[in-house]
């Protein structure tokens, strides 16, 4: 309850600034409009219209608000929650890519990280590369990835969940080669007087070890895979996902549409990030590390 | 070389590599040490105490002259777990309990869980910290921790214990108590004690031998056998005979100084 205060003015000020900015940019329009039909417009009045635009430059929130209640609350009280003109059935198309993504990029991510604190020659080539895939725009090879993947007959889910996993190893790698290289020498010596195996100082000493970097870097390549799904869904010409309602809503010139779209994808992120925050909580607890 | 000699070190040499030109840790150092033995070492910083003692626990690889441990070379008696090693920081696993930390080297080393738990709660009574198993590092305090630290390098019981300033970050009366109780401990265990440390009357009312080392090169100037009795009251640090040997290690270390000071 002691956080509600601040928090409650940081969304008072945004929502200040976005009306008012909504004003700003919409009044044009409504201007040349009363110019045409040839009447004046009071303050109120030409207020009261940038704000209930059927395709304004910025939506104002409630109209955003409204739209996402129409295409998720009121849908779900109508029966038909999971129709195709529901977020909820596009937030799931891209949460399945993404989560898909994601398992794949930590998995991918540990595997590499293991390999380079392991393997001498791995540490020395792998990690430029792992740097120099993060240098290239995800925008530029992700419809490459798509059809490259397309012609050798891979297609639906997994072109867009590979997106996601180039997009979230990168963290993953930097995180948990840290994290299993934080054991102290003097933890290692310790290992090497007990006469232990290689695998038993990675699973007794730097597996545990490495936990709190690990959680880090999964909520980096979460926010990072909920990214590389939409963006993996621009270039298909995809029918669903967030993705795909951003790119409908910009053909169209739906901007209460690309806005509800946004706003959903944020709201997607914020849950999965802060899942891995309480499996994170959970599990350090347990390790008697919070 | 006698028949109940454990460790013995004949003309060893360790040379570091750096870039200041090589570094003489250790030359040419012999010694031995018998069963059942308590023998300090120390000497300035950059003697090679704690060097002598990793090579012992083969941490550290010679470059000149042999070193045996139980009759076979370092490497091989690591193997066999020959020795418990106690580091200058107690070095818990903040997410083991002290029950876990002191059963992590048993794990290791295929225990069985009956016997890892027998040993456990037999080495925590040892350090007197019954009742405290199932407490997370963090919640004792440093003293208790180092205790902790040695149930863990008792805990499978290997014949030799080499303890590197194990009581060096901790506050005088602390020290007092814990080497109070490590006499005790070894007179129970009858184990061979090589223990590392900078302070004299530490060295000299534990052990029944102090080796006085000397830096650059890292050598052995004077190995004093103590008369003291083997049953050591903390006031027997005020006694003449005490002070005696206090005084010929100061003396030696002054002797490897000299030509510094």
């Amino acid at each position: 309850m002691r956080n509600l205060l601040p928090v409650l003015t940081i969304v008072t000020a945004i929502l200040v600034i976005w009306y008012a900015a909504a004003v700003a940019l919409n009044a044009q329009w409504v201007r040349d409009q009363a110019t045409r039909a040839g009447h004046e417009l009071s303050l109120p009045a030409l207020v009261e219209a940038t704000w209930s635009q059927d395709k304004p430059k910025l939506p104002a929130p409630h109209q955003v608000a409204v739209e996402i209640w129409q295409t998720t609350g009121a849908m779900v009280l109508a029966g038909r929650g999971f129709s195709k003109r529901s977020l909820f059935y596009h937030s799931w198309i891209t949460f399945s890519s993404t989560a898909l993504g994601f398992l794949l990029g930590t998995a991918l991510g540990v595997a590499l990280a293991i390999g380079i604190v392991y393997n001498r020659t791995m540490d020395m080539s792998v990690m430029p590369w792992v740097i120099a895939s993060q240098t290239i725009p995800i925008l530029a090879i992700a419809p490459m990835i798509i059809v490259v993947l397309n012609a050798v007959g891979i297609s639906g889910l997994l072109p867009k969940a590979m997106i996601s996993m180039y997009l979230s190893f990168f963290p993953v790698v930097v995180g948990m080669v840290k994290g299993l290289r934080s054991p102290a020498t003097m933890q290692l010596d310790q290992m090497r007087t007990w006469n232990a195996s290689p695998a038993q100082t990675f699973w007794k000493l730097r597996l545990p070890s490495s936990m709190p970097y690990l959680f880090t870097s999964l909520k980096i390549g979460m926010a990072a895979s909920v990214v590389g799904a939409i963006v993996g869904e621009l270039p298909t010409g995809a029918v669903a996902g967030l993705g795909a309602r951003l790119l409908a809503g910009s053909y169209y010139g739906q901007t209460i549409q690309i806005w509800s779209a946004l706003i959903m994808a944020a709201t997607l992120a914020a849950v999965l990030v802060g899942l891995i925050g309480l499996v994170q909580r959970m599990t350090l607890r347990r390790m008697g590390m919070a | 070389m006698s028949s109940n000699t454990v460790i013995s070190a004949q003309d060893l040499s360790l040379t570091f590599q750096t870039g200041d030109g090589p570094v003489h840790a250790l030359k040419d150092v012999s010694l031995d040490v018998g069963k059942g033995d308590f023998v300090s070492f120390i000497g300035p910083s950059g003697c090679g105490k704690t060097t002598f003692l990793r090579c012992m626990a083969d941490l550290e690889h010679p470059t000149g002259g042999s070193i045996t441990v139980n009759g076979v070379s370092a490497e091989e008696a690591r193997r066999n777990r020959a020795y418990g090693y106690v580091f200058q920081a107690a070095g818990l696993y903040p997410w083991r309990t002290i029950g876990g930390n002191i059963r992590l080297p048993l794990e290791i080393m295929g225990y069985d869980k009956a016997e890892q738990a027998r040993r456990v709660s037999e080495v925590l009574e040892l350090v007197d910290l019954a009742g405290f198993e199932k407490k997370f590092p963090w919640q004792l305090s440093g003293g208790m921790q180092q205790r902790a630290s040695i149930a863990r390098a008792l805990a499978f019981d290997a014949d030799i214990l080499l303890m590197d300033e194990p009581f060096g970050a901790l506050d005088e009366i602390v020290r007092d108590h814990l080497n109070e109780q490590l006499l005790q401990l070894w007179d129970r265990t009858d184990k061979t004690i090589c223990f590392v440390t900078h302070s004299i009357p530490e060295a000299v009312y534990l052990s029944t031998r102090i080796v006085v080392m000397s830096p650059r090169p890292g050598r052995i100037t004077d190995v004093i056998e103590s008369p003291l009795p083997k049953e050591r009251p903390l006031d027997i640090r005020e006694t003449p005979e005490f002070l005696e040997i206090a005084h010929r290690v100061r003396d030696g270390l002054r002797a490897g100084h000299g030509d510094e000071v």
